[in-house]
């Protein structure tokens, strides 16, 4: 219905994703607003900035892919930043904080696999459920405090370098690699294709639809237990409400990065460039000094402006009204 | 002709009263076992109460009901009423005058909902994907215009739409009881209250029957633009005050009571009663945690238990598949 009201896509559009012309647009234009913005410590200080959302961005496309939503995610990051550093205060321990992060993040989303994949409750539900009950859970394990004092070990794990590079880089960049290899290079990514494509083929093949949605759920739990210690170790403090919100901006950087929410086509190089393009659009309004609630609106317009332009470029087709 | 085609058939009636039974009886069951454990619960003061604070979930609710009987969703109505107390109340304390805030409370909500409209409707963004994006400008929008600062002090015939009392039932629980009608007998008896099912059971059939499925969306919206407004005034008028974050922990338990009231998420099924008894639910087992001394910082974690409960039976019973 809507290519009869729309213009036919332009050709030059076609071929350049729309999150390139949207960064592309902001580095122009903070560049040109602030002229600190291109010096290579900011640059590489948007990046570091960026690890904890790209850890969440990167699984949540997988979710999206097959139809689903994890609005949990920032709920489970705050339950497994606050529950990772008591374990490290009491331990000073860096591998049982990682291993409690990650375990009970593996926990909640597969608590969102099995609601999504045996009881069939849309995803939306299951997830909004889930961050009720982490949220709350994070609470109670906090008693609603701020849990400071953490060891420096796990400090590290933001503020240190390996070999002159952060170490928040080097875990997105292997965090990348290692996703887009699962995605790309594996059986289980054709299946997560598959889920969102062609689920009559992921039948009549023979694979279990519940185990492949199981794991894609879980992986994302897991990665929001991980980005939960990224998150710690920047904020040098785990608090129950750190990670509230950040499940939008997970979202907003898959959606700006051109991943369809319907019949998962999904495209995860797009979502690591949606997530510098929010990086970027954070940093770049610090650098004009705009609000931090403004930056928020801002980010909230992005996605909206991000399904304007693929419906304009016709690679999207939204909502069936 | 299209409101005969799509009206439902008379064992459906039934059948849904049967759902909404179900639920009645849940409300019963809870209200003795309260009474059983609880002194406090079975006073008029408590009672009056929980009424009290229905009306305000109510009014988020019942606009959320019609958006969710059309399939989709509106996940703002609390930043919404987070924006529209705040600049009701500062317009409230700058002139003195509750008309003024009364009109933009509504104003802001309406015009809120309407952008969510266009967005779904227009634009054709899936609806949680707008309103989610929209509850992030509203966040940031009355953070910024509030910066830090609360508004209180309104004048106390304004807050009589809270607290007053009227032939000894409490003023927003009449309000409520009035938009209960009103909404019940605008989706059950009217031409476009039965095209607001029709568009949610199937769009497609409702577009090929030439119904209007745009304007009737931007409509559905508008509306829970409109109660959120609604609900942004009672707010104000019972807690004195506004600040920033006012509406922020209200969107989970609006949709915990739509969806308790047997409202589906898939569309097309769902009744604005069963959405209230929906509502007293829900404030009950809150209201009961409370009474129970039960740390409120259990509660969303209950809230969001019952949500995924709520679903998982309206799965079961009514066979539908995802």
């Amino acid at each position: 219905m809507l290519d009869q009201i729309l213009p036919t896509r332009h050709p030059l559009l076609v071929r350049i994703p729309g999150v390139v012309v949207m960064l592309a647009v902001l580095s122009i234009g903070f560049a040109w607003a602030s002229p600190g913005f291109l010096s290579w410590p900011n640059l590489s200080n948007v990046l570091a900035q960026s690890s904890v959302l790209l850890l969440i961005a990167l699984p949540m496309t997988l979710v999206i892919m097959t139809e689903g939503l994890d609005l949990s995610i920032g709920a489970v990051l705050s339950l497994a930043s606050v529950s990772l550093a008591l374990v490290a205060v009491t331990t000073g321990s860096l591998l049982l904080a990682l291993l409690v992060g990650v375990a009970i993040g593996a926990a909640c989303g597969a608590v969102n696999g099995w609601l999504v994949a045996w009881l069939r409750i849309p995803p939306f539900v299951a997830t909004l459920g889930m961050f009720g009950v982490a949220q709350g859970l994070a609470l109670a394990v906090s008693d609603g405090q701020s849990i400071t004092g953490i060891p420096t070990s796990v400090q590290a794990m933001y503020s240190g370098t390996l070999a002159g590079i952060p170490v928040p880089i080097l875990l997105m960049l292997a965090a990348t690699l290692a996703m887009h290899a699962l995605l790309y290079a594996t059986p289980f990514g054709t299946y997560v294709f598959a889920l969102g494509g062609n689920r009559e083929a992921l039948a009549f093949a023979g694979i279990s639809q519940r185990r492949v949605l199981l794991c894609v759920y879980t992986l994302a739990g897991a990665m929001g237990g991980l980005a939960g210690l990224l998150l710690t170790a920047r904020l040098n403090s785990g608090h129950p409400s750190a990670g509230i919100g950040m499940e939008f901006d997970a979202i907003a950087a898959v959606a700006v990065g051109g991943t369809t929410f319907e019949r998962g086509n999904g495209w995860l190089p797009g979502t690591v460039l949606g997530v510098i393009t929010i990086g970027v659009l954070r940093n770049g309004l610090n650098l004009i000094a705009v609000p931090s609630s403004l930056q928020v609106c801002c980010i909230g317009i992005l996605v909206i402006l991000a399904f304007v332009f693929e419906a304009f470029t016709g690679e999207r087709t939204g909502a069936q009204v | 002709m299209s409101a005969t085609i799509f009206s439902a058939p008379r064992f459906a009636l039934s059948s849904e009263l049967v759902r909404i039974g179900f639920r009645l009886l849940a409300v019963a069951l809870l209200c003795i076992a309260l009474s059983l454990a609880s002194d406090a619960f079975a006073t008029q003061a408590n009672i009056m109460n929980v009424l009290r604070q229905a009306s305000l979930l109510f009014f988020m609710a019942s606009g959320l009901t019609l958006v969710v009987l059309t399939a989709g969703l509106d996940l703002s109505v609390g930043a919404n009423i987070g924006l529209s107390a705040c600049v009701a109340g500062t317009v409230m304390k700058a002139t003195g005058e509750p008309a003024y805030a009364v009109v933009a409370a509504l104003g802001i909500g309406a015009f809120v909902g309407l952008l969510n409209g266009v967005l779904v409707a227009v634009l054709r963004i899936p609806s949680f994907i707008a309103t989610y994006g929209m509850l992030w400008i509203l966040h940031g929008l009355t953070y910024a215009y509030m910066a830090g600062s609360t508004v209180y002090g309104f004048p106390r015939g304004f807050r009589q739409f809270g607290n007053g009392f009227f032939l000894g039932v409490p003023i927003p629980v009449l309000v409520m009881a009035a938009s209960l009608i009103v909404l019940a007998l605008f989706t059950g008896r009217t031409i476009w209250g039965q095209q607001i099912y029709a568009i949610g059971a199937n769009p497609v059939a409702a577009r090929l029957s030439g119904m209007p499925v745009r304007r009737r969306l931007m409509l559905v919206y508008t509306l829970s633009g409109l109660t959120a407004g609604l609900a942004a005034l009672v707010f104000l008028a019972r807690l004195n005050s506004a600040e920033a974050d006012i509406g922020g922990s209200l969107t989970l338990p609006a949709i915990a009571a739509v969806l308790i009231g047997g409202t589906s998420l898939f569309g097309g099924v769902g009744t604005l009663f069963g959405t209230f008894v929906g509502t007293l639910l829900l404030t009950l087992v809150l209201n009961g945690m409370n009474l129970l001394q039960i740390d409120s910082r259990w509660q969303p974690l209950v809230t969001g238990v019952i949500i995924v409960a709520a679903v998982w039976i309206d799965i079961r019973t009514s066979g539908r598949k995802t």
